[in-house]
């Protein structure tokens, strides 16, 4: 009986036990198209390795060991070891700063951003150019001169409502930035920037830049940043909610 | 458990990245997102499981993900206008290494010739890493693996495959 496909690559790949293995063997002897190709499967694992295990000895670019170096992120039910956790973030990651260059790509965007934020926080009168009355208008504008089409997210549920928003100049030229306030007057802001060159998605980071957090990803070729003056937990809430209405 | 335990396993993350994408910088940001996220998530992890499964479940999330982000599909190589019984000899004999080799698989067929070849996955901790039932890892172990055979039959150096780098 000619042996089946899968007993074929169980014997290629050491899954068999002795007694069927030796069994698939004594048949393969009869066929010699598969005792070929089991001959085959077995030099390209073994050329794989060859290819490939030297990768296993490469020192780790510092970028690599940076990020290993970073502690686990805690339970997010211990809102105090979360607490502590933040701060340890924080300083870890100024003193990431201090020591080493972070990634270029997505090192200023934080600081950048917590600093938009910043500026525009305490403003009264003119917290944002186009405001909230104007919202067709005011994501038709920043959509074309972003170059690509934006979205402001709707946070009613999370309390907070569209202020406006307006044209910054960043690195990377045109940004965009959102503004929302809640009933308690404290205020988010979503900043929108045009990332060089798309290099794939990347996870939420976080940062604390002084008083401010910001969380931070990459989409595409659009980076966000939202940055707010509360504790991170519950920024990370808002950041999840405007993720999926961007990531529908 | 700490954040050593998953530098312990940096070393293989790097090898099934770098035969994965190819290009080495690549590769290492697949990595770093890749512990980046573990580490974001760890909170998820089950003590107990077993953290190299779910370290390559999370590669392959963050893989798929970059993927879509360039507008490829995981069913499609990255030359999908590449027809191994309609090539003619002379492209084949283009194909002479390995690497080239497996870039010319679908992606999704990759994963699972390198998780089981390279990183010596069982057929189960495989499915479980990739999210998908075990008769899809034979299947596309199957396809993989005979593809594969076909791209590297035309090399001059078949019969040990050496790689010549």
């Amino acid at each position: 009986m000619k042996a089946g496909e899968t007993e074929l690559h169980a014997c290629v790949d050491g899954a068999l036990d002795a007694e069927t293995r030796r069994a698939v063997e004594e048949r393969l002897a009869a066929y010699p198209e598969d005792a070929a190709r089991v001959a085959d499967y077995t030099a390209q694992r073994q050329a794989l390795h060859a290819r490939y295990d030297a990768v296993l000895d490469e020192p780790l670019p510092e970028s690599l060991r940076m990020a290993a170096a970073r502690r686990p992120r805690a339970r997010p039910q211990y809102a105090l070891a979360a607490g502590a956790m933040a701060v340890g973030i924080a300083v870890g990651w100024l003193v990431a700063q201090a020591l080493a260059p972070a990634p270029a790509r997505t090192a200023s965007l934080p600081r950048q951003a917590a600093i938009a934020h910043a500026v525009y926080l305490p403003e009264v009168r003119h917290p944002v150019e186009v405001g909230a009355d104007q919202q067709d208008h005011l994501v038709r504008w920043l959509s074309k001169r972003l170059g690509t089409d934006l979205k402001a997210p709707v946070l009613t549920r999370e309390g907070f409502d569209l202020v406006g928003g307006r044209l910054l100049p960043g690195e990377q030229g045109a940004v965009a930035q959102f503004m929302y306030q809640d009933g308690k007057g404290r205020r988010l802001t979503l900043y929108v920037s045009r990332v060089r060159e798309d290099r794939g998605d990347t996870a939420f980071r976080y940062s604390r830049e002084d008083d401010v957090s910001v969380f931070y990803w990459i989409d595409g070729t659009v980076a966000y940043a939202l940055s707010g003056a509360m504790p991170r937990e519950d920024l990370l809430a808002v950041a999840n909610v405007v993720y999926k209405q961007l990531n529908p | 458990m700490t954040e050593a335990d998953v530098a312990a396993h940096i070393p293989r993350l790097r090898r099934y990245a770098r035969a994965l994408v190819g290009e080495r910088h690549a590769a290492d940001d697949l990595v770093q997102d890749t512990v980046e996220r573990a580490l974001n998530k760890f909170h998820l992890w089950r003590p107990g499981s077993d953290l190299r499964a779910w370290l390559f479940a999370i590669m392959h999330n963050v893989f798929v993900n970059q993927l879509r982000a360039r507008g490829a599909r995981p069913e499609e190589p990255l030359d999908e206008s590449f027809d191994v019984a309609a090539a003619a000899a002379g492209d084949r004999l283009e194909v002479r290494d390995l690497d080239a080799a497996l870039a010319r698989l679908p992606a999704e067929q990759r994963e699972v010739v390198l998780l089981v070849g390279l990183e010596e996955f069982s057929y189960a901790e495989a499915a479980k890493a990739l999210g998908i039932p075990i008769g899809t890892v034979m299947s596309r172990l199957f396809r993989g693996r005979e593809r594969l055979r076909a791209l590297l039959a035309g090399a001059p150096s078949q019969p040990s495959l050496k790689v010549v780098k």
